[in-house]
Protein backbone atom coordinates (compact mmCIF):
# COMPACT_ATOMS: atom_id res chain seq x y z
CA UNK A 1 0.00 0.00 0.00
CA UNK A 2 2.79 2.39 0.62
CA UNK A 3 4.58 1.65 -2.75
CA UNK A 4 1.64 2.16 -4.69
CA UNK A 5 0.97 5.48 -2.53
CA UNK A 6 4.34 6.68 -3.02
CA UNK A 7 4.76 5.52 -6.73
CA UNK A 8 1.43 7.25 -7.40
CA UNK A 9 2.17 10.60 -5.70
CA UNK A 10 5.71 10.80 -6.87
CA UNK A 11 4.59 10.43 -10.02
CA UNK A 12 2.08 13.40 -9.75
CA UNK A 13 5.08 15.55 -8.24
CA UNK A 14 7.60 14.86 -11.00
CA UNK A 15 4.71 15.19 -13.35
CA UNK A 16 3.90 18.50 -11.75
CA UNK A 17 7.20 19.46 -11.87
CA UNK A 18 8.25 18.76 -15.17
CA UNK A 19 4.91 20.02 -16.49
CA UNK A 20 5.73 23.73 -14.63
CA UNK A 21 8.71 23.88 -16.68
CA UNK A 22 7.32 23.23 -20.05
CA UNK A 23 4.49 24.96 -19.65
CA UNK A 24 4.83 28.81 -21.14
CA UNK A 25 1.95 30.61 -19.19
CA UNK A 26 2.11 31.19 -15.90
CA UNK A 27 -1.22 30.39 -14.68
CA UNK A 28 -0.31 26.99 -15.94
CA UNK A 29 2.93 26.52 -13.96
CA UNK A 30 1.01 27.85 -10.76
CA UNK A 31 -1.44 25.14 -11.03
CA UNK A 32 1.33 22.76 -12.01
CA UNK A 33 3.10 23.89 -8.75
CA UNK A 34 -0.08 22.84 -6.98
CA UNK A 35 -0.50 19.69 -7.95
CA UNK A 36 3.31 18.65 -6.70
CA UNK A 37 2.55 20.91 -3.30
CA UNK A 38 -0.19 18.87 -2.77
CA UNK A 39 1.31 15.00 -3.56
CA UNK A 40 3.74 16.15 -1.57
CA UNK A 41 1.20 16.73 1.68
CA UNK A 42 0.71 12.71 0.71
CA UNK A 43 4.12 12.24 0.79
CA UNK A 44 4.78 13.71 3.77
CA UNK A 45 1.95 11.63 5.38
CA UNK A 46 2.91 8.99 4.51
CA UNK A 47 6.37 9.37 6.28
CA UNK A 48 4.32 9.92 9.62
CA UNK A 49 4.47 14.08 9.30
CA UNK A 50 0.64 14.34 10.39
CA UNK A 51 1.13 18.11 10.75
CA UNK A 52 3.12 19.03 8.01
CA UNK A 53 0.59 17.41 5.73
CA UNK A 54 -2.32 19.49 6.65
CA UNK A 55 0.15 23.01 6.89
CA UNK A 56 1.48 22.03 3.27
CA UNK A 57 -2.06 22.12 1.73
CA UNK A 58 -2.83 25.02 4.12
CA UNK A 59 -0.13 27.20 3.66
CA UNK A 60 1.46 26.21 0.47
CA UNK A 61 -1.20 24.52 -2.10
CA UNK A 62 -3.43 27.32 -0.10
CA UNK A 63 -2.02 30.53 1.09
CA UNK A 64 1.20 30.56 -1.36
CA UNK A 65 0.04 29.45 -4.48
CA UNK A 66 -3.70 31.93 -3.77
CA UNK A 67 -1.38 34.33 -3.68
CA UNK A 68 1.03 33.64 -6.67
CA UNK A 69 -2.14 32.86 -8.88
CA UNK A 70 -3.68 36.16 -7.55
CA UNK A 71 -0.24 38.06 -8.26
CA UNK A 72 -0.30 36.55 -12.18
CA UNK A 73 -3.81 37.55 -12.80
CA UNK A 74 -3.92 41.11 -11.51
CA UNK A 75 -0.62 41.84 -13.81
CA UNK A 76 -2.45 39.99 -16.46
CA UNK A 77 0.93 37.66 -17.01
CA UNK A 78 0.61 36.54 -20.44
CA UNK A 79 3.10 33.98 -22.45
CA UNK A 80 6.61 34.16 -22.13
CA UNK A 81 8.64 34.82 -25.10
CA UNK A 82 11.37 31.46 -24.96
CA UNK A 83 15.01 32.02 -25.33
CA UNK A 84 17.53 29.85 -24.17
CA UNK A 85 19.08 31.78 -21.30
CA UNK A 86 22.31 33.69 -20.92
CA UNK A 87 25.45 31.93 -22.03
CA UNK A 88 26.49 31.25 -18.31
CA UNK A 89 23.32 29.76 -17.55
CA UNK A 90 23.45 27.03 -20.59
CA UNK A 91 27.51 26.36 -20.28
CA UNK A 92 27.61 26.41 -16.26
CA UNK A 93 24.21 26.17 -15.21
CA UNK A 94 22.99 22.79 -16.64
CA UNK A 95 26.30 20.91 -16.27
CA UNK A 96 26.58 21.80 -12.94
CA UNK A 97 22.76 20.73 -12.04
CA UNK A 98 23.78 17.20 -13.32
CA UNK A 99 26.43 16.92 -11.36
CA UNK A 100 24.82 17.86 -8.21
CA UNK A 101 22.57 15.47 -8.76
CA UNK A 102 24.97 12.90 -9.90
CA UNK A 103 26.93 13.41 -6.83
CA UNK A 104 23.47 13.88 -4.35
CA UNK A 105 22.11 10.34 -6.21
CA UNK A 106 25.25 8.20 -5.76
CA UNK A 107 25.85 9.29 -2.05
CA UNK A 108 22.57 8.29 -1.42
CA UNK A 109 22.39 5.21 -3.15
CA UNK A 110 25.65 4.46 -1.70
CA UNK A 111 24.74 5.60 1.94
CA UNK A 112 24.71 2.21 4.81
CA UNK A 113 21.85 2.40 7.38
CA UNK A 114 18.67 3.89 5.48
CA UNK A 115 16.15 2.20 6.55
CA UNK A 116 12.53 1.32 5.34
CA UNK A 117 9.38 3.57 5.21
CA UNK A 118 6.14 1.54 5.59
CA UNK A 119 2.38 2.60 6.78
CA UNK A 120 2.97 0.23 10.61
CA UNK A 121 6.03 3.32 11.28
CA UNK A 122 2.57 5.16 13.04
CA UNK A 123 2.37 9.17 12.98
CA UNK A 124 4.28 12.06 14.76
CA UNK A 125 1.41 13.74 16.72
CA UNK A 126 1.13 17.38 16.67
CA UNK A 127 1.00 16.85 19.94
CA UNK A 128 4.49 16.40 20.25
CA UNK A 129 5.73 18.52 17.81
CA UNK A 130 3.88 21.13 19.52
CA UNK A 131 5.46 20.13 22.89
CA UNK A 132 8.92 20.59 21.63
CA UNK A 133 7.83 24.00 19.29
CA UNK A 134 6.21 25.64 22.60
CA UNK A 135 9.01 24.92 24.75
CA UNK A 136 12.41 24.36 23.65
CA UNK A 137 12.03 26.19 20.41
CA UNK A 138 9.80 28.64 21.90
CA UNK A 139 12.56 31.95 21.02
CA UNK A 140 12.68 30.83 16.95
CA UNK A 141 9.01 30.79 16.54
CA UNK A 142 8.68 33.74 18.53
CA UNK A 143 11.22 34.94 16.48
CA UNK A 144 9.57 33.85 13.02
CA UNK A 145 6.46 35.61 14.22
CA UNK A 146 8.27 39.13 14.53
CA UNK A 147 10.05 37.74 11.14
CA UNK A 148 6.22 37.41 9.50
CA UNK A 149 5.03 40.77 10.71
CA UNK A 150 8.14 42.99 9.42
CA UNK A 151 7.46 40.47 5.92
CA UNK A 152 3.79 42.14 6.00
CA UNK A 153 5.08 45.78 6.74
CA UNK A 154 8.03 45.22 3.44
CA UNK A 155 5.11 44.02 1.55
CA UNK A 156 2.76 46.54 2.11
CA UNK A 157 5.34 49.37 1.72
CA UNK A 158 6.57 47.68 -1.36
CA UNK A 159 2.95 47.20 -3.21
CA UNK A 160 1.76 50.07 -1.74
CA UNK A 161 1.05 53.04 -5.14
CA UNK A 162 2.21 56.22 -4.07
CA UNK A 163 0.30 57.52 -7.33
CA UNK A 164 3.55 59.83 -8.22
CA UNK A 165 5.44 57.46 -9.50
CA UNK A 166 4.57 56.65 -13.64
CA UNK A 167 5.15 53.64 -15.03
CA UNK A 168 7.68 53.58 -17.11
CA UNK A 169 10.32 55.54 -14.68
CA UNK B 1 -1.99 -9.11 -1.30
CA UNK B 2 -0.91 -8.73 1.91
CA UNK B 3 2.61 -8.48 1.02
CA UNK B 4 1.44 -5.45 -1.29
CA UNK B 5 -0.07 -4.01 1.71
CA UNK B 6 2.61 -4.61 3.48
CA UNK B 7 5.59 -3.34 1.11
CA UNK B 8 8.08 -0.78 2.31
CA UNK B 9 9.55 2.08 0.37
CA UNK B 10 13.14 2.83 0.56
CA UNK B 11 14.38 5.90 2.38
CA UNK B 12 16.64 6.49 0.08
CA UNK B 13 13.52 6.82 -2.68
CA UNK B 14 12.00 9.64 -0.93
CA UNK B 15 15.86 11.36 -1.22
CA UNK B 16 16.47 10.84 -4.45
CA UNK B 17 12.82 12.03 -5.27
CA UNK B 18 13.86 15.22 -3.11
CA UNK B 19 17.17 15.54 -5.04
CA UNK B 20 15.05 15.57 -8.55
CA UNK B 21 12.67 18.03 -7.04
CA UNK B 22 15.25 20.14 -5.96
CA UNK B 23 17.60 20.08 -9.64
CA UNK B 24 13.97 20.30 -11.77
CA UNK B 25 13.86 23.66 -9.29
CA UNK B 26 16.97 24.64 -10.71
CA UNK B 27 16.46 24.17 -14.61
CA UNK B 28 13.39 26.29 -13.76
CA UNK B 29 15.77 29.14 -12.12
CA UNK B 30 17.75 29.25 -15.40
CA UNK B 31 15.21 28.27 -18.48
CA UNK B 32 12.50 30.36 -17.19
CA UNK B 33 12.06 33.90 -18.52
CA UNK B 34 8.99 34.87 -17.06
CA UNK B 35 9.93 36.72 -13.01
CA UNK B 36 7.13 34.97 -11.53
CA UNK B 37 7.58 32.00 -12.88
CA UNK B 38 11.35 32.03 -11.49
CA UNK B 39 10.28 32.44 -8.52
CA UNK B 40 7.72 29.55 -8.42
CA UNK B 41 11.15 27.20 -9.63
CA UNK B 42 12.66 28.24 -6.15
CA UNK B 43 9.54 27.64 -4.20
CA UNK B 44 10.36 24.22 -5.90
CA UNK B 45 13.51 23.94 -4.77
CA UNK B 46 12.32 24.93 -1.21
CA UNK B 47 10.37 21.90 -1.67
CA UNK B 48 12.25 19.57 -2.38
CA UNK B 49 14.41 20.51 0.38
CA UNK B 50 11.54 20.13 2.71
CA UNK B 51 10.98 16.81 1.66
CA UNK B 52 14.54 15.34 2.44
CA UNK B 53 13.92 17.19 6.20
CA UNK B 54 10.69 14.90 6.40
CA UNK B 55 12.32 12.07 5.48
CA UNK B 56 15.52 12.10 8.10
CA UNK B 57 13.07 12.71 10.73
CA UNK B 58 10.94 9.89 9.86
CA UNK B 59 14.67 7.78 9.28
CA UNK B 60 15.97 9.12 12.61
CA UNK B 61 12.77 9.65 14.71
CA UNK B 62 13.66 13.33 15.22
CA UNK B 63 11.17 15.42 16.00
CA UNK B 64 13.33 18.82 14.97
CA UNK B 65 13.15 18.07 11.78
CA UNK B 66 9.48 18.19 11.08
CA UNK B 67 9.63 21.62 13.26
CA UNK B 68 13.00 22.39 10.86
CA UNK B 69 10.37 22.63 7.94
CA UNK B 70 7.55 24.62 9.50
CA UNK B 71 9.98 27.39 10.14
CA UNK B 72 11.47 26.45 6.23
CA UNK B 73 7.11 27.02 5.49
CA UNK B 74 6.92 30.28 7.45
CA UNK B 75 9.75 31.88 6.06
CA UNK B 76 8.99 30.74 2.50
CA UNK B 77 5.62 32.67 3.39
CA UNK B 78 7.16 35.44 4.33
CA UNK B 79 9.40 35.68 1.50
CA UNK B 80 6.25 34.61 -1.03
CA UNK B 81 4.79 38.05 0.38
CA UNK B 82 7.79 40.08 -0.20
CA UNK B 83 8.88 38.56 -3.43
CA UNK B 84 5.73 39.35 -4.73
CA UNK B 85 5.67 42.45 -3.97
CA UNK B 86 8.77 43.13 -5.07
CA UNK B 87 7.73 41.75 -8.63
CA UNK B 88 4.26 44.11 -8.42
CA UNK B 89 6.70 47.01 -7.67
CA UNK B 90 8.77 45.94 -10.60
CA UNK B 91 5.98 45.37 -13.07
CA UNK B 92 4.65 49.00 -12.11
CA UNK B 93 8.19 50.66 -12.79
CA UNK B 94 9.51 48.61 -15.96
CA UNK B 95 5.71 47.34 -17.37
CA UNK B 96 7.33 44.03 -18.09
CA UNK B 97 7.59 40.96 -16.19
CA UNK B 98 10.81 38.84 -18.75
CA UNK B 99 13.53 38.75 -17.27
CA UNK B 100 15.91 39.85 -20.40
CA UNK B 101 14.37 42.79 -19.94
CA UNK B 102 14.80 43.77 -16.43
CA UNK B 103 18.47 44.23 -17.29
CA UNK B 104 19.60 47.42 -15.19
CA UNK B 105 22.41 46.22 -13.04
CA UNK B 106 23.74 43.78 -15.77
CA UNK B 107 27.47 44.25 -16.18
Amino acid sequence: MHLILFILFAGFCLGGAINLLLQSHPISSALSLIVVMTSLAVLYLLLGAEFLAIAQIIVYAGAIMVLFTFVVMLLNAGREDRTMGSRTARSVGFPAVVVIVGVIATVILRAQGLGMAGLQDGITSTEDLSRILFTELLLPFEVTSVLILIAILGAVALARNDGERKPGQ
Amino acid sequence: MSSLLTQEVPVSWYLLLSAVLFSLGVIGFLIKRNLITVFMSIELMLNGVNLSFVTFAHQWHAVKGQIFVFFVMMVAAAEAAVGLAIIIAVFRARATLAVDRIDRMRL
